[in-house]
C-alpha cells in the first residue's frame, strides 16, 4: 500500500493553524503540510474549519463524496437510520420525557449499546489500521478543550443549552428530520427555529466562551 | 400486521445505530453527526455572502452535501417508519409512572410520537406550545453548534472515540434535559 497522505488539514488559506478552540469535531489528524492548492472558497480567516474541511476539499468531494453513487449510499444509510429511529421510538417526545425521568431503560439501552458498538468498531478500525474504501487512513483527532478560563466551557454551556431544547422539543436534530419526513409537520417550525438558533450562534460566536 | 408494526427493542436499535459510525468512517472517512447540517443549511441560504457571519461563510457544497443527503435519507426513513410501519393512533407503551406524571401535567393524549396538546400547529398558538416548539428548536440549534455536536456527534461518535469533551457535552445535555423535565415543565404546565 502506498504511503497514506493526510486527509485533512485546517482550511485557512495560508496554512496557519486556527485557534485551538475551533477544532471540535473528530478530524483526521493533521500531518505534513499538503502541497498548496489554490484557495477556492471565500473562507473566513479563522474558524472556517469547525466541521472538518480538507484543503483540497472541493476536488475530493466532487471525486468521491459528492459523486452520485456516494451520495446514494449516504442517502440509504440515512434512510436506515430514520427507520431505526422511528421503529425504536427514539423520535418520540414521550420516550425522551420518560428517559429524563429515569423510568425506562429503553433509551439508555439504545444509547449505551450504540456507543458500545461504535466504540468497539472504532477500536477495531484503529487496531487493524483500516482505511476508507478510497484507501485513505482513518484517524480521529481529539476534540479540543478550548482556551476559555473554564476548561470545556463550550461543552458545558453548549451542552446544557442543547439539553434544554432537547427536552422541550422532545427531539434532537436527527429525530426532528425523521418526524418531519413522517408528516409531523409542526417540526418544520421547529426546524426553522433551530436554523434561527444556529444563525444566532454564528452572530454571537466571538463573544461566547469556547 | 402487529409484527411489522411492533416497536424494535433497544438491543436491536442501539447496535444498528452504532454501526453507522464505522460505516461512515470506512465508506468516506465521515464522522457520524447530524447537527452540522443546521450549519450547512444556514450557509446554503440564498443570502449575500457578505451579510453572513464568518462562521457560515465556507464551501458548504463540498463540506456538507453528503450530510444533507444523509439527513434527507432520515426523512425518507421516517416516512416509511411512521406512515407505513407504525400505527400512528396507538399510544406508546411508556411506563405507568411516566403516564401518571404526564397526567399530572394535564397531558392525556398519548397517541402518536408527539403530544398533540403541546407540540402541534394548534399548540403553537399558545405561549407554552410556542416555547416548546420554537424555543426548544432554537435552543437545539444554538446549543448544538456551541457544543460542537449533538446527540449523534457527541453521545455516539464522541463517546465511542473516548473523547472526554464529548462526555462533558453529554453530561450537559442531561443537565439541561433534567432541568426542563423536572423544573420547567411542572412550572409551565402545573
Amino acid at each position: 500500500m502506498q504511503t497514506p497522505t493526510p486527509l485533512y488539514r485546517q482550511a485557512d488559506a495560508d496554512g496557519a493553524a486556527p485557534p485551538a478552540d475551533c477544532v471540535d469535531t473528530p478530524q483526521v489528524a493533521v500531518a505534513e503540510p499538503l502541497a498548496p492548492s489554490a484557495p477556492h472558497v471565500d473562507l473566513p480567516p479563522e474558524c472556517a474549519d469547525v466541521e472538518q474541511v480538507p484543503e483540497d476539499l472541493r476536488d475530493r468531494a466532487l471525486a468521491e463524496g459528492n459523486a452520485p453513487l456516494a451520495l446514494a449510499v449516504y442517502g440509504l444509510l440515512g434512510a436506515g437510520l430514520g427507520l431505526v429511529f422511528t421503529k425504536s421510538q427514539v423520535i418520540s417526545w414521550f420516550r425522551i420525557y420518560e428517559m429524563f425521568r429515569f423510568e425506562s431503560f429503553h433509551m439508555y439501552g439504545i444509547i449505551g449499546s450504540a456507543v458500545a458498538t461504535a466504540a468497539l468498531s472504532v477500536w477495531v478500525i484503529q487496531k487493524l489500521k483500516l482505511t476508507t474504501v478510497h484507501g485513505e487512513p482513518i484517524e480521529l483527532a481529539p476534540k479540543a478543550w478550548g482556551d476559555s478560563r473554564v476548561p470545556g466551557a463550550r461543552y458545558w454551556m453548549g451542552g446544557i443549552t442543547f439539553g434544554l431544547g432537547w427536552a422541550l422539543l422532545g427531539a434532537c436534530p436527527g429525530p426532528l428530520v425523521a418526524l418531519l419526513g413522517g408528516g409531523v409537520s409542526v417540526m418544520a417550525a421547529a426546524l426553522v427555529a433551530a436554523l434561527g438558533g444556529t444563525w444566532t450562534y454564528a452572530l454571537l460566536r466571538d463573544r461566547l466562551p469556547h | 400486521m402487529p409484527v411489522v408494526q411492533d416497536p424494535w427493542p433497544w438491543y436491536v436499535a442501539g447496535p444498528l445505530i452504532g454501526l453507522l459510525v464505522p460505516a461512515l468512517l470506512v465508506f468516506g472517512g465521515k464522522a457520524f453527526g447530524l447537527s452540522a447540517n443546521l450549519r450547512h443549511a444556514c450557509a446554503a441560504l440564498p443570502v449575500p455572502e457578505r451579510s453572513k457571519p464568518g462562521f457560515l461563510r465556507y464551501d458548504w457544497r463540498s463540506a456538507g452535501t453528503w450530510n444533507l443527503v444523509f439527513a434527507l435519507g432520515i426523512a425518507v426513513g421516517g416516512f416509511v417508519g411512521i406512515r407505513l410501519l407504525s400505527d400512528p393512533t396507538a399510544p406508546l407503551a411508556i411506563s405507568a409512572s411516566t403516564v401518571a406524571a404526564l397526567a399530572d401535567l394535564g397531558v392525556t393524549d398519548l397517541a402518536g410520537f408527539v403530544p398533540a396538546q403541546l407540540v402541534s400547529w394548534a399548540a403553537l398558538a399558545t405561549p407554552v406550545g410556542a416555547l416548546m416548539v420554537l424555543g426548544g428548536g432554537f435552543l437545539v440549534g444554538f446549543g448544538a453548534r456551541w457544543a460542537g455536536g449533538c446527540t449523534s456527534g457527541h453521545a455516539i461518535s464522541g463517546l465511542a472515540a473516548l473523547q472526554i469533551p464529548s462526555l462533558v457535552a453529554v453530561v450537559g445535555f442531561f443537565v439541561g434535559g433534567l432541568a426542563v423535565t423536572h423544573l420547567v415543565l411542572p412550572l409551565l404546565l402545573g
